[in-house]
């Protein structure tokens, strides 16, 4: 049984990360889960930090988490309990964060459009689609790197079982 | 003025693009191919006021110490000189970091920003490869390297290993020609192409600049060109080296490092890559420079790209000319320039980009006329550019600014309001109480 089931938050198109976790908090909060998740999305919805459920995903447009690089992005929304963003495209650098930081992320442009805030949505990550309202919406499954990486909960788990394998 | 030329992608697959040709060298290969997953050693690895959260990262490696310290790149940048004990015990951290490490390249605060550092430095120079821990990495391009950012976690991962993995992008050929016109600076060259290619008109691409209009750019313009592509999504940005490149890296690697220059340069030389005549590119525009005019950016994206012209008279409280976009000396000149003689009616801080900077102006007067003016000038570094201090904003102030960025909250409040614009019209703006034109501004002077 691979398929989970979450309710959605709705965003548009070009969510930066500025709005995502903002650019003063960077060198002050770094790993504490409780302040992390209290920011995340604070200048895009403040309704969120306080509303948010573990288990829930985002489902947004094109080019989310566009600007900085900060690692902060993902892991706020890690904190708040965030399984996956879906989005129609991400930004490069956005994705490859979540990737190492163990968030899923699906591109998925198909099921924008179909769902809003408070829906809820199936993800079948072994047959690669999504379920929302009886439909079902396929997406290209990750590379077996990248699986490996996201599996390991991210590069660092990832880096340091292959490690400690190796005797390094 | 922006034509597309379509996909291209005829020539040899033996003819490779610059971008192909620095990553098939940073990772060991005679060739790469866009989609090729490549395996890339760095020659840099850049990190700032984000060095010691790496470090915890990098603690729970069971690496111990960083593979080639050498390679390392740190500047304290991003808040400086710290506005908070919290702050301050971030830099003492990075400090004992750099220490322990024995990290070389170690730029204390109050040096400049990255970018602009390691640029200066030699750090970074034509065929090297950097990646750094922060978004503006594909800046160094413009001296013929590849730069890309990455994320924090995978900043520990290449201190541990020396290595990572990179996607071999495909390259979008931009090419100039012609001249700007008098008062058009690349800012606004950028500001135009990212309004019409959105901001992920480049995502997950290789942007490469040509063509003969590059020739007659500075090479403080031509830094903003590959500075600003990360606001269009591209993961790097660059242009071959030519002479005004050589140049500048000969006199600035003199001044930085008297004794090591000559060798450097040397190394730069012989690393250095052009570019194959056939390559293939996946896009290719063209740009005539003539026909660009003053662009605004307004709130509260890079890409809400509009002609001055068009918002010109709307109300600005404050101004900020700095940043790794356009902090250099041609910047402040400009600045300089239009302030001569002039009272500010507005607030305006003026934050060189690196000490080198702030040294010029001063030896060159500007920073005479711009106090003289009433402008605030601040400690080189990244100032107010992501909220941090020094310059911040309050609820529904609207600040024009030079910086790369806009977005909500960007500058400490959300309620607040960034247009951007080339320093110019910054300066001209924060005389007039409103958006625009310099030459407004200049000519009431001398009417
Ligand atoms: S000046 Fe701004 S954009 Fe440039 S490195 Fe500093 S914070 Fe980033």
């Amino acid at each position: 049984m691979t398929t989970s089931s979450h309710r959605v938050w709705k965003y548009g198109d070009k969510v930066n990360t500025d709005v995502i976790f903002p650019g003063k908090y960077t060198y002050t909060i770094s790993r504490d889960p409780a302040a992390l998740a209290r920011h995340a999305l604070e200048d895009l919805d403040p309704t969120f930090a306080a509303n948010v459920g573990t288990g829930d995903v985002i489902v947004a447009g094109r080019n989310w988490g566009n600007g900085s690089s900060r690692e902060q992005a993902v892991t706020c929304l890690l904190a708040a309990g965030v399984h996956a963003v879906i989005a129609s495209s991400f930004a490069r650098i956005y994705y490859r964060n979540a990737i190492n930081s163990g968030l899923l992320v699906i591109e998925c442009p198909q099921i924008v459009a179909a769902v809003k805030t408070g829906d809820r949505i199936e993800i079948d990550l072994a047959e690669t689609r999504i379920i929302a309202a009886g439909r079902s919406y396929d997406f290209a499954p990750l590379p077996d790197q990248v699986l490996d990486i996201l599996e390991a909960g991210g590069i660092i788990p990832w880096l340091r079982t292959k490690a400690l394998r190796h005797g390094e | 003025m922006i034509a597309v030329g379509g996909v291209k992608g005829a020539g040899p697959a033996s003819a490779l693009t610059l971008t192909e040709k620095l990553l098939a060298r940073s990772s060991g290969r005679t060739s790469v191919k866009p989609g090729d997953i490549v395996i890339v050693e760095p020659d840099i690895v850049l990190s700032h006021d984000n060095t010691a959260a790496i470090w915890e990262v990098f603690q729970q490696l069971p690496h111990g110490n960083v593979k080639h310290p050498d390679r390392l790149a740190i500047t304290l940048d991003h808040a400086v000189p710290p506005p908070t004990a919290k702050h301050a015990q971030n830099h003492a951290r990075i400090r004992q970091f750099a220490q322990g490490q024995g990290i070389r390249n170690f730029y204390e605060i109050g040096r400049g920003i990255c970018h602009q550092v390691l640029c200066e430095e030699g750090v970074v120079g034509p065929g090297l490869t950097l990646l750094g821990a922060d978004s503006h990495s594909p800046h160094c391009g413009w001296l013929g390297a590849f730069g890309a950012g990455i994320g924090r976690s995978e900043v520990a991962a290449l201190w541990a290993t020396g290595e990572l993995w990179l996607r071999v992008p495909e390259t979008m050929r931009i090419t100039l020609t012609g001249k700007l016109a008098g008062g058009v600076t690349t800012k606004d060259l950028t500001i135009y192409l990212i309004g019409k290619l959105s901001s992920d008109g480049a995502t997950y691409m290789a942007v490469e600049f040509a063509g003969d209009g590059i020739s007659g750019l500075s090479p403080d313009a031509r830094a903003v060109l590959t500075n600003m592509m990360a606001e269009m999504g591209a993961k790097n940005a660059c242009m071959a080296p030519d002479s005004v490149t050589w140049d500048w890296l000969k006199a600035s690697l003199e001044r930085a490092r008297p004794q090591e220059a000559g060798e450097r340069l040397d190394y730069f030389r012989e690393s250095a890559l052009y570019p194959d005549v056939e390559a293939n590119y996946a896009l290719e525009h063209q740009i005539a420079l003539g026909g660009i005019e003053p662009m605004v950016s307004c709130p509260h994206t890079v890409d809400n790209a509009q002609p001055l012209s068009a918002v010109e008279k709307t109300r600005v409280d404050l101004g900020f000319i700095g940043t790794c976009t356009n902090g250099r000396l041609e910047d402040i000149a400009s600045a300089a320039e239009i302030l001569r003689g002039k009272r500010l009616r507005r607030r305006l801080l003026v934050i060189p980009a690196s000490s080198m900077i702030l040294r010029d102006a001063t030896a060159a007067g500007y920073i005479t006329d711009l106090l003289d003016a009433g402008a605030t000038i601040g400690t080189p570094g990244c100032g107010p550019c992501m909220g941090n201090h020094m310059g911040v904003l309050a609820p529904g102030e609207v600040c024009i600014s030079s910086a790369n960025r806009n977005f909500r909250g960007r500058m400490g409040q959300r309620e607040a309001e960034i247009y951007l614009a080339n320093p110019a019209v910054v300066a001209a703006s924060c005389v007039a109480g409103y958006l625009v034109h310099p030459a407004e501004v200049t000519d009431g002077e001398s009417a």
